[in-house]
């Protein structure tokens, strides 16, 4: 726990600190830009982009060897990367767009072939003499334990970049995931805009990889977007608080990695992302689980309190547990199931509103209020006490509910 | 025979249509051609539809009304044909076009409340940079209070009924301040209230001298809320004010054996036209 804390404020040493800052910056740029995938419904989209990046990681480390530099330079290799998932992106988009196979079939194609050359590419690296030590594998799941200072500025310039081209485009961006049609019919070019939106992603993706790896990323692009939603209903508030989210998760997790030896950073993050996420799905207050269940009963009493009070006032026995354990709650009917006093009243009134309402859909042709009639909508809601009186006319003297 | 022949020839046969100048009307299609696949959706379509009149686009389902509405808008591309907007190509005519898609077309859980949907009616004008004023949240109001739903303007669109969803629609077209309007099915599955309370905004369009066409259904209501008719079936059967042109002879064009005399004879059609 001591080093839990001290790793929090970045107490645990050089490279713990700048694993920290960077998985911070990451996951900002990270929740942010993956929102607008979320909310255009493309979260796939980011896996196929991920993966079609190990291609390009060892070409580019075979063409930097090839022409005698250092293969492992981060910028070499994160350009190759970005040049293949470029690739990987564009056939996506055409193969969705120009064929009939659907978008999830073309992701699925993309992201295992190009997985597969990649991984090809990394098994003959292995067999050249500077391959041994190039630890491209570590571009899998992520590894922050030769973390430099200008890995930790690739992530801080990539990800400031990132966040001015989200604030930049943002309308248009929510516009293009809201409403494709009207945007388009509005003069937008909702094609560029897209590809503007998963050239965003994709650079995210990329100065990610070092940090989290590339089958990891999209945990930190969809997990804090999706997290985000459960507690608003604004899509602005969706994008920054998912990168407050993404940021926190990111943080927290690097400092929990960086408290004991056998922690992987990657891993970790995205598993303070998803407990984040399983917090707000059962507890947001609107749309989390627990709200929805809590909601469900009560609108389920009120049937039962309605329906109970209606079979009293036509004297047909309950057998319904429920209604029965509703309306002996409410002091309506005593244990043995008889109507009380108040119960009767209740049970009247029910009736008379039934009836009221027969009355208002002979009388009133005005579709729009006596269409709210839902069996639970008070009457008094709907019309004014001038109009009930007027039913009241056509019913005629109240008739007591027998036994009363 | 000599082209002048069979140019008379096919004049009495009707099916050379006298080539109609474009003009500067609010929108005119000539030869407009939209393929799905190898099958035309729409075929060499020709229409214009006047200023301060409403149109109504009329056909069964499947005949391309909406295909029709979206290829002029650049929406979905077109195989041939020609748009003008105002005398104008479309995209220099934009600005003065608002467009209110079918309501099933988006997804209402969409994180977003009533008012900040009328705003992206005035994003084309606000630009990239600039922030919304208070002047743009004035304005989405006074768009929503037209169609009755200022009250609304904080709630989340998923809590709002069918017909309350179109009337934002309608109000996100209202905040654009255009000259064309283009509706898709603005009446599909509204309630009487927003029924009336959409035909009210665009009768005041209208009368203001804005073109209004709508993509329409329900062939009851066509002679009492519009003008102008377009009859479409893949390609156009006729055009033309409702008294002349919503005829009976016209509706078998257009609906072939889909449409029973006797519906024919039940809707207000002009007598013996």
């Amino acid at each position: 726990m001591d080093a839990f804390v001290q790793a929090l404020f970045l107490g645990a040493g050089y490279n713990a600190a700048l694993v920290g800052i960077g998985a911070a910056l990451l996951g900002f740029a990270a929740g942010a830009s993956g929102t607008f995938l979320f909310l255009r419904k493309r979260a796939l989209v980011s896996d196929a982009v991920a993966h079609a990046t190990l291609p390009g990681v060892g070409l580019a480390f075979i063409i930097m060897v090839a022409l005698g530099m250092d293969g492992r330079s981060l910028v070499g290799l994160l350009a190759g990367s970005a040049v293949t998932a470029g690739i990987g992106l564009v056939l996506v988009e055409w193969m969705s767009r120009k064929t009939r196979l659907s978008e999830d079939a073309a992701i699925g194609a993309v992201l295992s072939v190009f997985f597969g050359i990649g991984i090809v590419l990394l098994t003959i690296i292995q067999t050249m003499s500077q391959g041994r030590q190039a630890g491209l594998e570590g571009f899998l799941l992520g590894s922050t334990a030769g973390m430099l200072f200008q890995d930790a500025v690739v992530i801080a310039i990539g990800g400031t970049l990132a966040v001015a081209a989200i604030f930049l485009l943002r309308r248009p961006m929510t516009l293009v995931a809201f409403d494709p049609e009207y945007a388009a019919a509005s003069g937008y070019d909702v094609r560029k805009i897209d590809l503007a939106m998963m050239g965003l992603v994709m650079a995210v993706t990329v100065i990610g990889l070092k940090l989290v790896g590339l089958i990891l990323i999209v945990a930190m692009l969809i997990i804090p977007a999706v997290t985000a939603r459960f507690w608003t209903e604004k899509s602005d508030t969706v994008v920054w608080s998912a990168g407050i989210l993404g940021a926190v998760s990111g943080y927290v997790g690097a400092a929990i990695s960086a408290s004991a030896p056998a922690l992987p950073t990657g891993p970790i993050i995205v598993l303070v992302s998803a407990a984040l996420f399983t917090l707000s799905l059962f507890f947001a207050p609107a749309r989390g689980v627990a709200a929805a269940v809590i909601r469900r009963q009560r609108f389920q009493a009120r049937v039962h309190h309605r329906q109970g009070l209606l079979a009293l006032a036509r004297q047909e026995p309950i057998h319904d547990k429920l209604t029965l354990k509703v309306l002996g709650r409410d002091g309506l009917i005593r244990p043995d199931g008889v109507a009380t006093d108040a119960g009767r009243a209740m049970a009247a009134k029910v009736a008379r509103d039934e009836r009221r309402w027969d009355v208002a859909r002979e009388v009133h042709h005005d579709v729009s209020l006596t269409g709210r009639y839902d069996g639970l909508t008070p009457i008094e809601d709907v019309f004014t006490p001038d109009e009930i009186a007027q039913f009241d006319d056509v019913i005629g003297k109240p008739t007591a509910v027998e036994g009363a | 025979m000599s082209p002048e022949t069979l140019l008379t020839l096919a004049a009495n046969d009707g099916r050379v249509i006298p080539d109609i100048a474009v003009g500067d009307a609010p929108l005119a299609l000539r030869g407009m051609t939209v393929s799905y696949g190898e099958k035309p959706a729409i075929f060499s379509v020709d229409a214009t539809f006047e200023a301060g009149k409403m149109t109504a686009i009329i056909g069964p389902n499947g005949a391309g009304k909406s295909t029709l509405l979206k290829a002029a808008l650049g929406v979905i591309p077109r195989l041939s044909g020609e748009v003008s907007v105002y005398g104008a190509p479309l995209a220099a005519a934009r600005n003065r076009i608002a467009y209110v898609p079918q309501r099933a077309s988006v997804d209402w859980d969409f994180p977003t409340t009533v008012i900040d949907v009328v705003l992206m009616g005035l994003y084309r004008k606000t630009g990239l940079l600039s922030r919304l004023t208070g002047g743009h949240r004035a304005k989405a109001l006074d768009c929503l209070e037209r169609v009755g739903m200022a009250d609304f303007a904080d709630r989340q669109i998923g809590q709002l009924s069918g017909g309350q969803q179109q009337r934002v629609f309608l109000a996100r077209a209202l905040a654009q301040d255009a000259d064309l309007y283009l509706l898709d099915e603005p009446f599909a599955g509204v309630d009487a209230a927003t029924e009336r309370a959409i035909i009210d905004v665009l009768q005041a369009l209208k009368a203001d001298g804005k073109a209004v066409v709508c993509v329409h259904h329900d062939l009851a209501t066509v002679s009492s809320y519009f003008d102008n008719v377009f009859l479409i079936n893949v390609r156009r059967i006729a055009e033309g004010p409702v008294a002349q042109t919503f005829t009976p002879e016209n509706l078998h064009a257009t609906y072939g054996g889909r449409l029973a005399t006797s519906h024919i004879d039940q809707l207000d059609l002009v007598a013996g036209a």
